[in-house]
């Protein structure tokens, strides 16, 4: 049934489709709006059978969530940025149980400074913490994505991070389907644990494991994972099957036949980034897209199938690892790694904090790069003047303040919050 | 009054007070009245093999417990174990000591974790299928304090155990928000002008639950295992958060005999230093009395954490009487003498 509703509304009914039984909610912008309205579902009695618990902290929701699985019951909770961060260690936890707990994260950036907008650094903290992680790229994909989540957990009995970005997807209003149950119940059978607390079969879990079986353990987590890679995508032609529509997978590919530069990038900024691809293709440029739905496990044959034998690409992310640079970069590189014509990889690092990533910016950088490129980690659209203003006034003094009010002073004096995105030049 | 009723009247009004040993008599009273432990066809949840050091309180505690848990509940129980002693010496992988379903985490969620177990058995229609969370004093008073709380102000239908034994035992014997003033630990060094822990304000976590105003909660030791025994057998009868406090002497890390432990328990009861009490919805209802006061030197004196308030040409009488301030404000507190009347 097509419906005109905020990505969180549409989020949660999907959701509430795949008939959670313990739903575990702790507030946390931008993902609050999910669970509001699954708590609303439960108290109105639109959604049955389900215990809507909430907790007084991240760490107790996962928890919580740990608990309900481990005895059986499907269980969801959603999360963002500092809320991620404060459940991290019960998030290697659940997986390293094999627990098939299903969560949201409404993709938002990680403070200091503290900021509530949208970027992918709070996925990025977790991503070696044996979750599978799926982007959404639209409202219509991050309903879609639940619902083949919980399937996805529940046969390979390990967890699945939905990852949606902040605002642009959870609270952007738009049109989307949202299944009948029957559709869903065909498509979603009940969950039959692998391994479960029951006084009737009484077992231990969660021993203590020294180096006598560690490394199997963990390479048991690995093989799994890598069955994910073939079970991702045959969920998602039958989930276009029943549904009509193409929803997940492991990547698309957009306009990428006889390209001379790919671009590589996951979550909401693929619809801005495939406008720019048509606009330069239709000046005769040969760009294409990769969109990446499942970053973890890293869909390395199939990327290096896509972009094996293009001459550049184009990592576009909302991640920065300090120190190192693009995450998403690093992880194409080494995904490429020993090609005999390997393409030239660049690396830029847009949208950090909420800064939107415009069409010019855009157009811009894929120029640049089609233009020979660029080494390192480029800064889409970075204010160098600032910048740089602030690196000479902490050469001054030693006690220079703390460097974010600076900045906002900064600016502030010159001509308002818009000159931050003034943008730089390649 | 149905069955269950009577019999955990007939057990609270047991007292064992026989000349001459420590001992609860099992065999002088009739067979319903006998602790769990004395019958046949006790569960042995916690079974043996385990590798818990020589006079653990710890384990005796649990045992006790959950075989009383288990009796009352048919069988039909869940347990979930903070990170800590108990849970590193009952299950070395690949062996348990566990003959009931257990599950383990972390360390500061166990709390949070039983609340999703009995919300699964709530959702999946098994009533009859109830479940223990349980700690030691780390897990619960310092980093599992959050999730204790959020469990008690929900009114999950959860047993919270805790093991107390005053310190981080299992890495090394450091202290804890339950470690008393004065004792020597890994982290308060018996050095300097004031060795061992320092004197702060305490912290009661029974009395922390008895604040959210919980169903039951209840304090208990390893020198009184029939009054343990009927405590778990009464917080199981009950619905809703319950959290019983159990001060389980520790010989390693209290640098005590293994032999001493019940001994310990006992006088660190008869001390005053640690009231034993039950309480329903936030009121206080009835305390074990003292039966013999004895100062508090007593049993500080057998334990090598407190050797050096007693070292040397000068004993630190400074020190001692202010732990003996803390028993004599206990005993006010909870009017443990006989001649205090009821609290």
């Amino acid at each position: 049934m097509l419906k005109q509703i905020e990505g969180s509304r549409a989020m949660a009914e999907a959701i509430a489709l795949a008939r959670p039984e313990v739903i575990c909610a702790y507030p946390i912008t931008p993902q609050t709006h999910i669970v509001e309205g699954l708590g609303e579902m439960v108290r109105t009695g639109a959604l049955t059978n389900c215990e809507f618990i909430n907790v007084e902290s991240e760490f107790a929701a996962l928890s919580v969530a740990i608990g309900a699985s481990a005895a059986g019951a499907r269980a969801y909770t959603a999360t963002a940025s500092q809320g991620l961060l404060y459940m991290a260690e019960a998030v290697y936890n659940a997986s390293g149980l094999g627990l098939p707990i299903v969560m949201t994260l409404g993709n938002r950036a990680i403070g200091a400074p503290i900021n509530i907008w949208n970027d992918h650094s709070d996925a990025m903290s977790m991503r070696d913490a044996g979750w599978v992680q799926l982007f959404a790229e639209t409202n219509q994909e991050a309903a879609d994505l639940h619902i083949q989540a919980f399937r996805l957990a529940e046969q390979l009995s390990m967890p699945v991070m939905v990852c949606v970005d902040g605002f642009i997807l959870t609270h952007a209003v738009e049109r989307t389907d949202i299944p009948p149950q029957a559709d869903v119940d065909a498509f979603l059978p009940p969950y039959e644990p692998v391994q479960v607390l029951d006084p009737k079969e009484p077992i231990s879990i969660g021993a203590m494991v020294g180096p006598n079986a560690f490394t199997e353990v963990r390479y048991l987590q690995h093989h799994k994972q890598n069955q994910a890679l073939e079970l991702i995508p045959r969920l998602a032609a039958e989930f276009r099957q029943r549904f009509g529509r193409q929803s997940g997978g492991l990547l698309r590919t957009y306009r990428a036949e006889d390209a001379e530069l790919l671009v590589v990038a996951m979550g909401s900024v693929n619809g801005t980034i495939k406008d720019v691809i048509d606009e330069m293709r239709a000046s005769g440029a040969r760009v294409g897209l990769v969109t990446l739905v499942t970053f973890r496990p890293l869909p390395i044959a199939a990327l290096r199938n896509v972009l094996g034998s293009v001459p550049h690409i184009v990592v576009l992310e909302k991640s920065l690892a300090v120190g190192m640079g693009g995450p998403l970069a690093n992880d194409l590189d080494s995904a490429l790694r020993n090609l005999v014509a390997a393409p030239h990889i660049h690396s830029a690092v847009a949208g950090l904090g909420g800064r939107p990533i415009t069409k010019a910016s855009l157009h811009r950088l894929f120029r640049a790069a089609l233009d020979g490129g660029w080494e390192g980690t480029h800064f889409l659209d970075l204010n160098e003047a600032i910048v740089e203003g602030e690196i000479s006034r902490m050469r001054e003094k030693r006690r220079s303040g703390p460097t974010a009010e600076s900045i906002l002073r900064q600016l502030a004096r010159k001509s308002g919050p818009a000159a931050a995105v003034s943008g730089s030049q390649l | 009054m149905n069955d269950m009723s009577k019999t955990l009247d007939a057990v609270q009004k047991l007292k064992f007070y026989q000349k001459g040993t420590l001992t609860v008599g099992n065999r002088l009273v009739v067979e319903d009245e006998r602790s769990v432990q004395a019958s046949l066809d006790r569960s042995n949840a916690l079974t043996c093999g385990h590798r818990a050091c020589q006079g653990c309180g710890e384990a005796l505690g649990a045992r006790y417990a959950m075989d009383a848990a288990m009796r009352v509940t048919g069988g039909n129980l869940i347990a979930v174990n903070a990170t800590g002693c108990l849970e590193v010496f009952t299950t070395p992988y690949p062996e348990t000591s566990w003959q009931i379903a257990w599950f383990h985490s972390l360390f500061g969620n166990a709390a949070a974790v039983a609340a999703g177990v009995a919300a699964a058995m709530r959702v999946k229609g098994r009533t009859e299928v109830r479940t223990i969370a349980q700690g030691g004093d780390g897990g619960t008073t310092d980093i599992g304090f959050q999730c204790l709380s959020g469990m008690f102000e929900r009114n999950d239908d959860v047993l919270y155990i805790c093991y107390d034994n005053e310190g981080y035992m299992n890495t090394g014997v450091q202290r804890s928000s339950a470690t008393p003033a004065a004792a020597r630990t890994a982290t308060t060094p018996a050095v300097g002008d004031a060795p061992g822990n320092v004197f702060g304000q305490g912290k009661s976590v029974p009395r922390i639950a008895v604040a959210h105003g919980i169903p039951y909660v209840a304090t208990a030791t390893v020198a009184d295992l029939h009054d343990l025994e009927h405590k778990v057998l009464k917080a199981m009868s009950i619905h809703g958060a319950r959290y019983i406090h159990i001060h389980v002497p520790c010989p390693l890390g209290w640098g005590s005999a293994g032999h001493d432990t019940i001994r310990l328990a006992r006088l660190a009861v008869e001390s005053g230093l640690f009231p034993v009490f039950e309480a329903e919805y936030g009121h206080v209802t009835g305390t074990r009395k003292i039966r013999h006061k004895v100062p508090v030197t007593e049993y500080l004196k057998l334990q090598r954490r407190f050797t050096h308030l007693f070292k040397g040409s000068v004993v630190d009488e400074a020190r001692i009487s202010r732990l003996q301030a803390i028993c004599d404000r206990n005993i006010d507190e909870y009017k443990l003498l006989a001649s205090q009347g009821d609290a």
